[in-house]
């Protein structure tokens, strides 16, 4: 199948490109990124206002399989990433059984493979079943292909076994992802600490519970020589810590959520300046939590300055059931896959704080930066001509309101339901299959049947 | 849904905390519950105003006066009442919160009084209940009519509460009194010092009108109405303070403290409370006591509640 892709913009951050080009697919791979090539019996698309970027690339995302298929599989998984444009993702091994073994590695990027064609970089864990005691097979999952590892809901509290994973992880040059949080300031938790917890009486984790462990995490990395990624970074300190980390020359990565530059802990309330809405919805409940204005701005200064790589959506399904109780007993984490590109242009290129070619870097070759190794697909986050046609085609104006109920996420926990957003992924083009033509799956090509 | 008296209607629907609840609405409340305290003062305590209207108090914690309050006040005004204690119902079969609520919807109950461990359960059951929900209490977050009931207090005491000085002392960080009494207070034009040590005061409390003492001596300096919360123990035992030895000489509220205040001043407890710890007895018991007046306020307030939001007409409200 041969696909000309014809009058959009060009975005290839890598490359330096943005201009007006034509492109060419063919037999799952880029045949020329030039105007004037023979493009005679290729099926055209026009693409003229729209942005033609490389593949984007989610590292932070839950697939729930196995274990918890009733808030979402592989199959459903990918499915939403593919809608938000995602043809690279990374899933977190806190499944049942947890991915800690090369078996469980390969397990997952066989589902993934039935699934379709978005890759699924599976994630190993640090320690055995997350249970913090004893480290995972982290050279079998290596092996078996683990694009890094983590205990990301269950950050290890001892130094001691950290400080050994991480010299551990060194052999393979793979990095260390994690989520920082000290449990001892969390214990019963559900928001972020200030003003908005005291006055609502929900009880709350001090921003210092994650900054102490990205300090712990940045010293160990700088002590061991391990690759530290910080997962959805969240407070003002810590990313001041990681800027700081990195002009040393420590090998120090960040990631930011949406979520953290777009919404504050004034969600919880119901009382968000622009989109009041229900005190206590769960869906404004995820870890780390929603922080303040002042956290939000260091977030985008973060981003703004290369001391955050990339953007992640840490997309965390969970069943209208297990969302649907009191705060507190809720469990954390929101979808993202969908609303990650439009809440980003609405909140970062809109208001003028990130250029377009630079937010298409952070979604894609900022990711495979932080994740290149061997195990990381060669080519993921760029387009160049003889790689593989991972291809998102997005309109940047288009205006619409989220409907929790028509995301492809076999669940809906979203906070952004009725908020109106800008932009919208058109066309992605995964291996050269156009999954999702006019915003919609494309049928067959996008569950990756043959014929 | 909205309730008409004579004068007023309420503004909400739904009685889930004080924080939003405007100066009018409180005032309608306080005004309707003076009028309760004339069927309440009568031989004969009854007034046919809610009759063939059902109300359900359902608790997911213990409680005596709170829910007694509540469903006297109901009584009282002819209302019929069901309870339900979590502990002799589905709840301990696992049914969640939504499920219970759909329930009693099915039952076609007229309000629904809530009281729950869980801050915001009565804002989730308020989705699902079809009726007026009154926040009995939940978690560290609201107890709107303690809140009201201690307005109507003071006020009777003092005539207003706008310009009153008003001292809270204790475990502010998990008390929903406070969190009412703070939000109604400062509405109705009163100065709030909350005191207590800093592992019990969220710093962020302090905003206009608002302000924090650790030391209790100067909380107390010229204060018209000082309200010393309960202290749990169980605060102690997670290393919030400690012990409760120390607490009493720190905060504790004394009969040489209280020379601190205003020589008007009125004591306040929502009760139930440690003697000794964090009110002395000849403090409780002694003439600034305004303690039991609160649990008599509260039967008034609740019956005023009641009424408004169930809708009644003014002419049945006194009705004998």
């Amino acid at each position: 199948m041969r696909w000309l892709l014809k009058g959009g913009r060009l975005i290839v951050p890598s490359r330096g490109i943005d201009e007006a080009r034509d492109l060419l697919i063919e037999d799952g791979v880029i045949r020329s990124l030039s105007f004037g090539d023979d493009a005679s019996g290729a099926s055209t698309l026009d693409l003229s206002g729209l942005v033609v970027a490389p593949g984007f690339i989610d590292i932070h995302t839950h697939l729930r399989e196995p274990g918890f298929e009733h808030k979402e599989t592989i199959a459903t998984g990918v499915q939403s990433a593919a809608a938000g444009g995602f043809t690279t993702i990374c899933c977190m091994p806190n499944t049942n059984p947890a991915i800690d073994n090369g078996p469980l590695v390969e397990f997952v990027r066989r589902r993934a493979e039935e699934a379709g064609p978005v890759r699924v970089l599976p994630m190993g864990s640090v320690t055995r079943g997350m249970g913090q005691d004893e480290m995972a097979d982290l050279g079998e999952m290596a092996e078996a292909g683990a694009s890094a590892f983590t205990d990301d809901a269950f950050p290890i509290q001892s130094s001691r076994m950290m400080r050994l994973a991480m010299r551990y992880a060194t052999t393979f040059d793979l990095p260390v992802v994690t989520h920082c949080e000290d449990k001892s300031l969390t214990i019963g938790a559900s928001m972020n600490e200030g003003y908005v917890s005291a006055a609502i009486g929900i009880r709350a984790m001090p921003r210092t519970a994650e900054e102490i462990h990205v300090a712990r995490n940045i010293l160990l990395a700088e002590e061991t020589g391990c690759r530290l990624h910080i997962a959805h970074i969240s407070t003002r300190r810590s990313v001041e810590m990681v800027r700081r980390a990195r002009a040393h020359g420590i090998r120090v990565t960040a990631e930011a959520c949406p979520h953290h530059f777009s919404l504050t802990d004034s969600a919880v309330a119901g009382e968000d300046a622009e989109h009041p809405g229900r005190a206590y919805d769960t869906n404004t409940k995820m870890n780390p939590p929603l922080r303040t204005p002042d956290d939000v701005a260091a977030v985008v200064e973060g981003l703004q300055d290369g001391t955050i790589s990339c953007i992640a959506t840490d997309h965390a399904p969970h069943s209208i059931e297990e969302k649907g109780v009191e705060f507190d007993l809720a469990p954390f984490g929101i979808i993202g896959f969908e609303t990650a590109l439009a809440v980003s242009l609405t909140y970062l290129v809109r208001p003028g704080w990130i250029s377009l070619p630079d937010l298409v870097k952070l979604m894609t070759s900022g990711a495979a930066g932080v994740l290149a190794s061997p195990n990381f697909p060669m080519g993921a986050g760029e387009l160049s001509e003889g790689g593989r046609a991972d291809v998102t085609i997005f309109d940047p104006a288009a205006e619409w309101i989220v409907e929790p109920s028509r995301l492809l996420s076999k669940s809906k926990n979203t906070p952004y339901g009725g908020h109106r957003l800008f932009g919208r992924v058109r066309h992605v083009f995964a291996g050269g299959r156009l999954i999702v033509r006019d915003g919609h799956p494309n049928g067959a090509e996008a569950r990756g049947e043959k014929g | 849904m909205s309730a008409s008296i004579g004068t007023g209607t309420l503004e909400s629907t739904h009685l889930l905390g004080l924080r939003h609840t405007s100066a009018a609405d409180i005032q309608l409340i306080l005004d309707t519950a003076e009028g309760m305290q004339e069927i309440l003062s009568r031989q004969i305590k009854k007034a046919p105003t809610l009759r063939g209207r059902s109300v359900v108090t359902l608790f997911y914690e213990p409680s005596t006066r709170t829910r007694t309050s509540f469903e006297m006040a109901a009584k009282i005004l002819s209302a019929d009442t069901t309870s339900i204690a979590a502990g002799s119902s589905s709840i301990v079969k696992g049914e969640t919160l939504m499920d219970t609520v759909l329930t009693l919807r099915s039952m076609t109950m007229d309000a629904l009084i809530i009281r729950h461990s869980q801050t915001g359960a009565p804002a989730l059951a308020a989705q699902f209940a079809g009726c007026p929900v009154i926040n009995a209490g939940d978690g560290f977050n609201e107890h709107p009519t303690q809140g009201l009931l201690d307005l109507l207090t003071i006020r009777q005491r003092f005539g207003r509460v706008q310009g009153l000085t008003v001292t809270i002392v204790g475990d502010i960080q998990h008390s929903r009194v406070a969190r009412s009494n703070l939000w109604a207070l400062r509405r109705l034009g009163a100065v709030v010092r909350l005191a207590g040590p800093p592992t019990l005061i969220p710093p962020e409390m302090e905003c206009d009108g608002v302000t924090l003492h650790y030391q209790v001596d100067e909380a107390l300096e010229g204060a018209d109405v000082v309200m010393a919360l309960r202290i749990q123990k169980e605060r102690q035992e997670s290393g919030l303070f400690p012990s409760l030895r120390e607490y009493h000489r720190l905060y504790g509220i004394s009969a040489e403290r209280m020379l601190l205040a205003s020589p008007r001043a009125i004591v306040l407890h929502p009760g139930p409370m440690n003697r000794g710890v964090e009110i002395d007895p000849d403090v409780a018991d002694g003439p600034q006591s305004a303690i039991t007046d609160q649990v008599t306020n509260g039967v008034a307030v609740r019956m005023a509640l009641l009424y408004l939001i169930l809708g009644g007409k003014s002419s049945d409200a006194l009705a004998a």
